[in-house]
């Protein structure tokens, strides 16, 4: 759909290898993600994640094996990658003297958009971020940073995004509203490449996961897909225990959808 | 693509300028140690060293300048380092920009910032009686010397920045930087080393640029001591170049 052939995956990689020095960390890593779908990279830390990453948004040379994304060459053709992708790293990359609006004008001008001002703004109301927007962000808290963060990748419309490790260091409340714009992502049509460490957030979001281990794609299927790996479940009767999340989730009273402006 | 590189370092320029206007401390912390340095060395051990202290300010400003940009790129070091740390360097190196804009806009920058701190102790000089008289082109003369130490000593500090595992080994390079002055002929005329510190001081950038200013500033004839001068700086400024681009390659490959 996205690509200039016009069909197949938005992002493909075959047999990626990458050392640094004696560490073998990426071992011959094979998948694909349709586009418009929301796939999840599941691995513990140190499991390669981040490299596959940053190998797929043109930040790092893979030693062997193909990727593309949208139909590019990573290798042959970067620049393109660049102008249909975004990353999002694993810390907020805003900057912190600026304003939030001025880091989104800052994204906007870099990507050659036509009124930056006005990008700005609506990404500001679309992200409850109004009200910080003329604030410096070293006075935001971390949901509205990695808010911030996320809507600056959006600036310039990518057809692909990752996002590695979005949730990390955010409170539960942070961590449903960037689940909720993950979501609206993928019903826009946009393709998503999300790394994580938590289970439920693979669980929650992702259309495929691959679990990462050791450098290689050891699992790699729709969550029913996984599930079937295992031998048939047990059937238990368990009382239904509210979890710690539910019970934080009820005493601070979700029901504000406005994210408090307050560093928390 | 060569085509955005004019468009993507002005943003990126304007985007680092805000941080220095922001925090103007780094501008005037810059300034303040060189220009107490001035102070202390004209008005407390001027007269023992020369005998009168209006002269002094004369011989001691090309000096205290060079201090000044040795300490002023340290803030490179830092501002690159907190780029490379906050993740943002590797924002910009994903998206559609000319890549070696982002490290230019930080030459340009500290080229700014370390001109404005040059002006203000160039204004405290003239207050303490610091006199010359240069014309026009021996003022360009200066200036161009000047700018060309402070780009070889930025692309430095870049390597520190871009290679620093934390914020102290980031600025800390400075320091040998910033000493370097006092074994040269900036304080003390290098007659009265005793052998090896004298060669060494007469055998350091630092004495052929601080004496070739001193010559622009008092109208002396610069002799060939100008091309020593431009000699260590380009030179500088090329290894450090070529060895900036080694330390951003690795980071990116």
């Amino acid at each position: 759909m996205t690509n200039p052939a016009g069909i197949g995956p938005a992002i493909q990689v075959q047999g990626v290898e990458k050392s640094f020095k004696n560490l073998h960390v990426l071992r011959g890593v094979d998948f694909e993600v349709a586009p418009g779908s929301i796939f999840a990279l599941l691995g513990s830390n140190g499991a390669g994640k981040t490299t596959m990453v940053k190998i797929l948004s043109t930040l790092l040379k893979a030693d062997a094996g193909t990727c593309t994304v949208n139909g590019f060459d990573v290798d042959a053709e970067p620049l393109k990658i660049r102008e249909s992708i975004s990353l999002t790293g694993q810390f907020a990359a805003v900057d912190e003297i600026l304003t939030g609006r001025e880091n989104l004008v800052l994204v906007a001008k870099l990507r050659h958009l036509k009124a930056p001002g006005n990008v700005a703004d609506d990404l500001l109301a679309r992200f409850n971020l109004t009200e910080a927007g003329p604030r410096k962000v070293g006075t935001y808290s971390g949901g509205m940073r990695r808010r911030l963060d996320i809507a600056m990748s959006l600036i310039g419309q990518p057809k692909v995004i990752f996002l590695d490790e979005p949730t990390t260091g955010l409170d539960p409340e942070a961590r449903l509203d960037v689940w909720r714009i993950i979501k609206d992502l993928s019903t826009q049509g946009t393709t998503v490449l999300l790394t994580t460490q938590y289970l439920d957030e693979a669980e929650q979001l992702a259309d495929r996961i691959a679990i990462l281990h050791e450098g290689r794609i050891i699992a790699n299927g729709t969550l029913a897909e996984l599930k079937q790996l295992l031998p048939p479940a047990k059937v238990e009767y368990v009382e239904k225990q509210p979890t710690l999340e539910e019970i934080f989730l009820a005493l601070v009273g979700n029901n504000s959808k406005e994210p408090s402006g307050d560093r928390s | 693509m060569k085509t955005h590189f004019l468009a993507d370092t002005t943003v990126l320029l304007g985007r680092s300028m805000r941080h220095i206007f922001r925090s103007v401390d780094t501008i005037i912390t810059t300034a303040i140690t060189p220009i107490a340095l001035m102070l202390l060395f004209v008005y407390v051990f001027g007269g023992a060293i020369m005998g009168e202290t209006e002269n002094y300010v004369n011989y001691l400003l090309p000096g205290i300048m060079l201090i000044a940009i040795a300490s002023g790129i340290a803030y490179t070091a830092l501002r690159v380092f907190t780029d490379m740390s906050s993740g943002i360097f590797e924002r910009f190196q994903s998206m559609p920009i000319a890549r070696s804009s982002v490290l230019w806009a930080h030459v340009l920058t500290s080229l700014v910032a370390n001109g404005l701190s040059l002006v203000i102790i160039v204004l405290i000089a003239l207050a303490m009686g610091f006199r010359t008289s240069a014309n026009v082109l021996e003022w360009l003369a200066v200036i161009g010397i000047l700018a060309l130490f402070t780009l070889a000593l930025t692309w430095i500090a870049i390597i520190a920045g871009m290679a620093a595992k934390s914020v102290d080994g980031a600025t800390g390079f400075s320091y040998p930087l910033i000493f370097l002055p006092f074994i040269s002929s900036a304080f003390v005329p290098t007659e009265t080393m005793p052998g090896p510190v004298r060669a060494f001081a007469e055998n350091q950038p630092v004495t052929s640029i601080v004496n070739t200013i001193q010559d622009l500033f008092s109208g002396q004839p610069v002799g060939s001591g100008i091309w020593v001068a431009l000699g260590w700086c380009v030179g500088i400024l090329v290894v450090a170049y070529a060895f900036a681009m080694m330390t951003y390659r690795r980071k990116i490959n």
